[in-house]
């Protein structure tokens, strides 16, 4: 246990002592803030669909949850060969002991930009429906948080290169933001994109996220919860045989 | 202490480590030398545990890695050829880091710890984060951390890479004081014939994956009818250059010193 807790304990020093990351890693989601924001506001509000802030607040906080999370999975690519994940691998400690405590760190590092980004929303005018509307809201921060941590951790143990590294951030990160629903609305979508955004997962954790902190639901609870359970629990799975699996 | 038989490794099309058979007894300095990419490093991946290998056995201590793998680790501490320490934490928490995981109970820790970084000359600067170190520092600490949970067996390898005459010298002055205070058995790799002559007790030299020739350097120079051991390796491993193909690791070292070394 006590190793699980060093791990865990590791990731957020390093996050709370580097204050020029976490600035850069607001910095993405501030701006498309206020450009998409405040820009597409007034079109929205003519198409009757209320307040775009309110509606794209929640997305950007899904979209900046995703990507701290899924690449603190993703570093490990970089850490088993220059990092102190090596030192670890060889140590009498379970793999799966160090895989946990580095996930629900990395998951914990995403829930604090959560709360950040949370905070950096309503300065731009956000506002949640009620105070325990975060409460729940959360709920989904920390799903969208541990699963993508895991997702992060497949991949961070399977890959080889930093080639690689490159192209899962082009090509699976930012598809899955932009296919998420966190900067549209779900519905009267084409077809095929229509089928793309419900195997997204993250399209569940932005969907629950709206629908607890502003009152719009696409789907409802129960079903974004229980599915971003269910993928959560396989990527952990999977992460754990993946990383118990890692030869250097 | 160490008892390796007929031990091989193949990738997909290539064997790195052909049949290597040798013995390492308690207290003795065993130094590996060899060409790049004769196949040192993949040798001492399968004596840690971290690569599994495709036929051959491995003893350590008594123990087969391979079966007990919890116990085995125990008994070796390891210093890879590029840096494992966490940079953005102290040296003082890397120490303890390590003692968490080698299930050091807390006040063996503090004493292992105090001991180990005055031993290397690091105590007074246990505070600041590692990134801030030198290489010789690192290194050092790299050491320090491995021999803390006093294991039987300490592996190196390269340990003196990039570093300069000063900080190399230093780092076998103490290496060889640990090696006789502590007993403990140390298996190294190096190019550097001079450290090699000065700390290490049996030598072995490796070319194309397999052990051609082990024995103390006397024994080798004499073998090979030459002054010197580099002319014993020269005349055992021919003058010819290795020009292997750089791996996706050899890539991801020359991204990390664009970088300025290791993040």
């Amino acid at each position: 246990m006590i190793v699980i807790y060093m791990l865990w304990l590791r990731e957020l020093k390093r996050f709370l002592r580097s204050p020029v990351q976490l600035v850069g890693s607001l910095a993405q989601p501030a701006f498309f803030l206020v450009a998409l924001g405040f820009g597409f506001n007034p079109v929205f509000e003519q198409a009757g669909r209320g307040n775009y802030m309110q509606f794209m607040a929640p997305g950007m906080i899904g979209m900046t949850v995703l990507i701290s999370a899924a690449f603190s999975g993703v570093a490990v690519l970089w850490d088993r060969q220059f990092g102190s994940l090596k030192e670890t691998l060889v140590a009498p400690v379970p793999r799966i002991y160090i895989m946990l405590g580095r996930t629900l760190g990395g998951a914990t590092v995403g829930v604090l930009q959560g709360v950040l980004i949370l905070l950096l929303c309503m300065v731009t005018g956000f506002r949640p429906q009620h105070w325990y509307a975060v409460v729940l809201g959360f709920g989904f921060v920390g799903m969208i948080s541990i699963t993508f941590a895991a997702l992060g951790m497949v991949i961070g143990s399977t890959l080889k290169d930093m080639q690689s590294f490159n192209v899962v951030a082009n090509f699976m990160v930012m598809p899955m933001v932009f296919l998420s629903g966190a900067f549209y609305p779900l519905d009267h979508l084409p077809l095929a994109l229509s089928l793309i955004t419900r195997i997204n997962p993250l399209s569940y954790g932005v969907d629950g996220l709206r629908g607890t902190l502003v009152g719009q639901w696409h789907f409802n609870y129960v079903q974004d919860m229980g599915l971003l359970g269910c993928v959560g629990v396989l990527f952990l799975i999977v992460g754990a045989y993946c990383f118990s699996k890692i030869e250097i | 202490m160490i008892r390796v038989n007929d031990l091989t490794k193949t990738f997909k099309d290539f064997t790195a480590v052909k049949g290597v058979s040798f013995h390492v007894a308690p207290g003795e300095i065993f130094a590996f030398l060899g060409p790049n990419g004769a196949g040192k490093t993949t040798t001492i991946k399968m004596l840690t545990t971290i690569l599994r290998p495709t036929s051959g056995t491995v003893e350590l201590d008594g123990l087969n890695p391979a079966k007990d793998k919890m116990a085995a680790r125990k008994k070796f501490g390891i210093v890879f050829q590029d840096s494992s320490l966490d940079v953005e934490q102290s040296a003082y928490e890397n120490m303890e880091m390590h003692g968490v995981l080698y299930h050091m109970p807390k006040k063996e820790r503090v004493q292992r710890i105090e001991l180990m970084l005055n031993t290397f000359e690091l105590w007074d600067r246990r505070k600041e984060y590692v990134k801030k170190f030198s290489g010789g520092m690192k290194r050092r600490l790299e050491i320090a951390r491995g021999l803390m949970h006093s294991p039987k067996i300490l592996f190196l390898d390269e340990p003196t890479l990039g570093l300069d005459p000063q900080s190399r010298n230093q780092l076998w002055t103490h290496v060889k004081q640990l090696n006789e205070i502590e007993n403990t058995t140390i298996f190294l790799t190096t190019h550097y014939m001079d450290e090699v002559e000065r700390v290490a007790h049996r030598i072995g030299i490796m070319d194309h994956g397999g052990l051609i020739a082990q024995g103390t350097a006397a024994e080798l120079k004499e073998q090979t009818n030459t002054a010197s051991l580099e002319d014993a390796f020269l005349a055992l491993t021919g003058s010819s250059l290795r020009d292997e193909e750089s791996s996706s690791t050899d890539q991801l070292r020359e991204y990390a010193q664009m970088q300025g070394s290791g993040k």
